[in-house]
């Protein structure tokens, strides 16, 4: 896996990045960066326009206006795969696994764009393609073993339990050896001792070098992991900084609980 | 400059056919988003139930004076409820099993219902094309360069009035009420206390009748009909549908205007054997370029 | 014993003309080969990628016709049927490409409803092009393949071959790709296209791909079943062929390669044995009814049936059985997938 010194120059940045839909704001002027090898996180009651902003940055919307630049080249406006291809994975709030291809599978699909076989390779199982195969194959499994999955390798993701299915998620994601990682709300519907593990995971990912944008609701999880958060309220980012501070603002704090009476 | 008319008269005379069973597409795509395959069969079923319920009444040829509303009125009115049922027993034997089943599933089933029951009313009939009698007087109207028939008036007219009692439904009952609920948010609507299984067999016996409305309508327009009918006018139907933007009631009747319009100059400028070739690619490139239609909203999935 | 079950199958299948050797049989066989061949064209569209065909009838009429076109005295051109065997197949991939573009945005259903369409405006085409595919009487006198100056004749015999051969590489093409990077896409595709594009996989090259390679099967086939019957014309290639071969997909299993050459082969036999059979079975209860014409009724009813009570199909692949059974019984499906792999 690649390894990135924590060399303080924006691995992401978006600028002025507005998303509209119709009449509705999504996003409104974003400017926003994060460094390589840090962990940050998005936070900010529902509907605050958190997911769009991922949707944004791995290119299922263009934005509206403003530019999001990834390792130093534009990626707003190309195309989801093109963007997955370049250096960025993604988890989704409502986990979207292969259901019905097997554990590893899911896994080893993952790193489809890392692996050279073609069309013509893949119908004459050539000597290349088979040794691609194997190696493809083991080291998905060494990802499993990262995650702790590697017992139910042959089971169909549908049939893993909902923490499992959750970490298949990032272990397919990882596959494609990213240097960005965006989870999102990867502790839902976690209890404590899973939601334990999942900061552990998140500590090894990018101790691997990986940089990780989170999205969660989780506030005792975010604080305990994040280098810096960021407020995001109907479109706008209002808040930004360190952990502590950003959850004592009272902007941050209205935005969740409403304004004072 | 006349026969663009003349064609007009033709083309809202066929689009009124077409609206009528696009409605059903349209309303049964809205509230379980299948494309019910057999919905075609079914306005074929109703030309077919219509012919059954005039040999009844022993009529062949033209009926004359207060009769003729009567024999209108009840055939019409038959075929729609003898359609109406057999779309709800088709929803209720094939697809309400399926609701929750990946989306190849009721698709491939509403393929087989309608074999089945193209294959059921050939052995009704016969493989060949069977004559429907005329029922109505049928004077031209003339006016200026172009003629129009009294069935195309007739045609139009059925139409557009089923058309207006559909929409006062919907939008002013109850039940109606109920239907776009469910359309809208399935689980929202049961939470509300809609009771969605007869929503939906509600949904499927109003738009099966709508077809079975077409069916006495088509079988007197034409003058014959035969167990194939549905294959070609349920295609196009539905292209109707989804050009006037599938799920919506005002997008599937302007959709089948447009349709019968299309089908007319084609036939006039080209040939017949092409129009089915250009119905469809009307289908394709609304389906490429504007899949929402003429009347439907583009919304962005969520994600 | 499991991995020599294929080859002894084949091998079953090069000595059952021999054993009976009735023409009639072998004439059926040869025919029902063909079907098998488009069976396992349409699985990988359909069943590996997920993207429901409705019109693949019109791939086996570019097939067909581009070998009438091109191997007969319609136009005076006679390329050699094993030149032809690619160049149909090439031809019908291209065309997998043309008609499968279109489709690359739409949903499911539309996507159906679009393939319909094709399946439609391709023979009419055909039809109306008189000049150049004879109109409604087609082309005949097709070309008869030669291999070392062996020329096939009328016999079925040497069709049967043929086309058994052609199904070998088939069978082996297919499975190769079901165990491969595009494999892999092509399911992800089918399961979730958006989190298959977040994983790296360009939508739009792999359903190509899958239209174009199960397109080309149908070249084969095309080639191997117009000189086989001499003969190529428009309404050899309606919907009901479509709708055939999609039968025989939905009741062998999609997407499994063993299910799908077992549902070709009972549909096939449904014609030519099951329901004669059947209705003599009838007659002798003095019940008159003949059940030959109902061919195209049985499908319907076996494309229902089997979607209500057995979506995965007579021989599921168990992914599939998993899914489509998956609220009720997922405890057996636990059992199952503890102790046996994937396949």
């Amino acid at each position: 896996m690649a390894l990135r010194p924590g060399s303080g120059q924006a691995l992401l940045q978006l600028e002025d990045v507005t998303q509209r839909f119709g009449g509705l704001v999504a996003v409104d002027k974003l400017d926003f960066s994060i460094d390589a090898g840090s962990i940050v996180a998005m936070i900010g009651p529902n509907g605050a326009g958190k997911s769009t902003v991922f949707n944004l940055i791995t290119g299922i919307y263009a934005p509206s206006t403003g530019r999001i630049i990834f390792d130093g080249r534009t990626i707003s406006g190309r195309k989801t795969s093109d963007i997955a291809a370049g250096g960025i994975a993604r988890t989704f709030q409502n986990i979207r696994l292969f259901a019905f291809m097997s554990t590893l599978d899911n896994v080893m699909t993952g790193e489809h764009a890392r692996m050279r076989a073609g069309v013509l390779d893949s119908l004459l199982h050539t000597p290349a393609q088979r040794a691609e195969e194997r190696r493809v194959r083991e080291r998905a499994f060494e990802l499993l073993r990262f995650v702790k999955l590697e017992h139910v390798a042959e089971q169909y993701a549908s049939n893993l339990a909902y923490g499992m299915q959750r970490r298949l998620e990032i272990a397919r994601a990882l596959a494609s050896d990213p240097k960005l990682l965006l989870l999102d709300e990867p502790a839902a519907g976690m209890n404590a001792k899973e939601k334990g593990d999942l900061i552990d995971l998140i500590r090894r990912i990018r101790d691997l070098g990986v940089t990780i944008f989170l999205i969660e609701h989780d506030m005792r999880l975010v604080k305990e992991i994040s280098e810096r958060i960021t407020v995001l309220d109907h479109g706008e980012k209002i808040a930004e900084g360190l952990p502590g501070v950003v959850c004592d603002d009272p902007k941050v704090i209205e935005a969740y609980l409403g304004a004072p009476a | 400059m006349d026969l663009f008319l003349q064609q007009l008269v033709n083309g809202l005379s066929l689009g009124g056919i077409y609206a009528l069973i696009a409605l059903g597409y349209t309303m049964i795509y809205g509230i379980i988003e299948l494309i019910n395959f057999a919905h075609g069969d079914v306005y074929t079923l109703g030309t077919f139930f219509s012919l059954a319920i005039l040999t009844l009444l022993g009529v062949t040829g033209i009926v004359t004076g207060p009769l003729l509303v009567v024999v209108v009125i009840v055939t019409m009115l038959g075929a729609m409820i003898l359609c109406g049922l057999t779309g709800v027993v088709i929803e209720r034997l094939a697809y309400r099993r399926l609701r929750n089943a990946p989306r190849l599933a009721p698709l491939i089933t509403a393929i087989g219902m309608s074999f089945i029951l193209e294959n059921l009313m050939q052995y009704w009939h016969g493989p060949s094309p069977i004559p429907f009698p005329q029922v109505i007087p049928n004077p031209d109207v003339h006016l200026g360069a172009v003629t129009i028939a009294t069935k195309q008036i007739l045609v139009v007219v059925l139409a557009i009035g089923l058309m207006i009692v559909l929409r006062a439904f919907v939008y002013r009952t109850k039940l109606g009420q109920a239907m776009r609920a469910t359309a809208q948010d399935r689980d929202a609507a049961q939470l509300m206390g809609i009771d969605i299984n007869t929503t939906i067999a509600l949904t499927f016996l109003i738009g099966s009748a709508l077809a079975g409305a077409a069916g006495f309508v088509s079988g007197v327009y034409y003058g014959s009909t035969w167990f194939f009918n549905g294959f070609g006018a349920g295609l196009k139907a539905f292209t109707a549908a989804v050009l006037g933007g599938i799920g919506n009631l005002t997008g599937a009747m302007l959709g089948g205007f447009l349709i019968g319009l299309i089908e007319a100059m084609t036939t006039q400028l080209i040939s017949d054997q092409w129009s089915n070739v250009v119905v469809f690619s009307v289908l394709v490139l609304v389906l490429i370029f504007r899949p929402s239609g003429l009347l439907g909203e583009s919304l962005p999935a969520k994600v | 014993m499991r991995r020599l079950q294929p080859y002894l199958l084949f091998g079953a299948a090069i000595v059952l003309p021999l054993i009976f050797s009735n023409g009639g049989f072998v004439n059926f066989l040869a025919d029902a080969g063909a079907f098998v061949l488009l069976a396992l064209g349409l699985n990988i569209v359909v069943g590996f990628a997920g993207l429901l065909d409705l019109g693949y009838a019109a791939f086996f009429a570019i097939g067909s016709y581009t070998f009438a076109m091109l191997a007969s005295p319609q136009f005076g051109i006679h390329i050699p049927f094993w030149v032809m065997l690619f160049l149909a197949s090439g031809v019908a991939a291209v065309f997998g490409i043309l008609l499968g573009a279109p489709t690359l945005r739409l949903r499911g259903d539309y996507l159906a409803i679009v393939t319909l369409g094709f399946g439609e405006i391709v023979p009419q085409t055909f039809l109306n092009l008189s000049q150049w595919t004879g109109g409604p009487n087609g082309i005949g006198s097709l070309d008869q393949p030669a291999i070392f100056g062996y020329r096939f004749g009328f016999q079925a015999l040497p069709y049967y071959y043929l086309i058994l051969g052609l199904i070998g590489v088939a069978v082996l093409a297919a499975n190769n790709l079901r165990a491969s990077r595009l494999g892999r896409a092509w399911m992800a595709i089918r399961e979730d296209e958006l989190a298959a594009a977040h994983a790296g996989i360009n939508t739009t090259v792999t359903k190509l791909s899958a239209f174009a390679i199960g397109a080309s099967f149908s070249g084969l086939a095309g080639c191997a079943y117009a000189s086989k019957l001499q003969l190529v014309s428009p309404d050899q290639f309606g919907f009901n062929v479509s709708v055939a071969v999609l039968s025989m997909l939905v009741l062998g299993g999609m997407g499994n390669i063993p299910g799908v050459i077992v549902g070709s082969l009972v549909i096939s036999s449904l014609d030519r044995f099951i329901l004669p059979q059947l209705t003599n079975f009838m007659h002798g209860f003095g019940v008159a009814i003949d059940l030959t014409n109902s061919r195209f009724l049985i499908y319907g009813v076996i494309l229902v049936l089997t979607m209500l009570f057995r979506p995965e199909g007579l021989i599921p692949s168990r992914q599939r059985r998993s899914e489509l059974h998956a609220a009720g019984d997922a405890a057996l499906a636990e059992q199952t997938l503890y102790t046996e792999a994937v396949p």
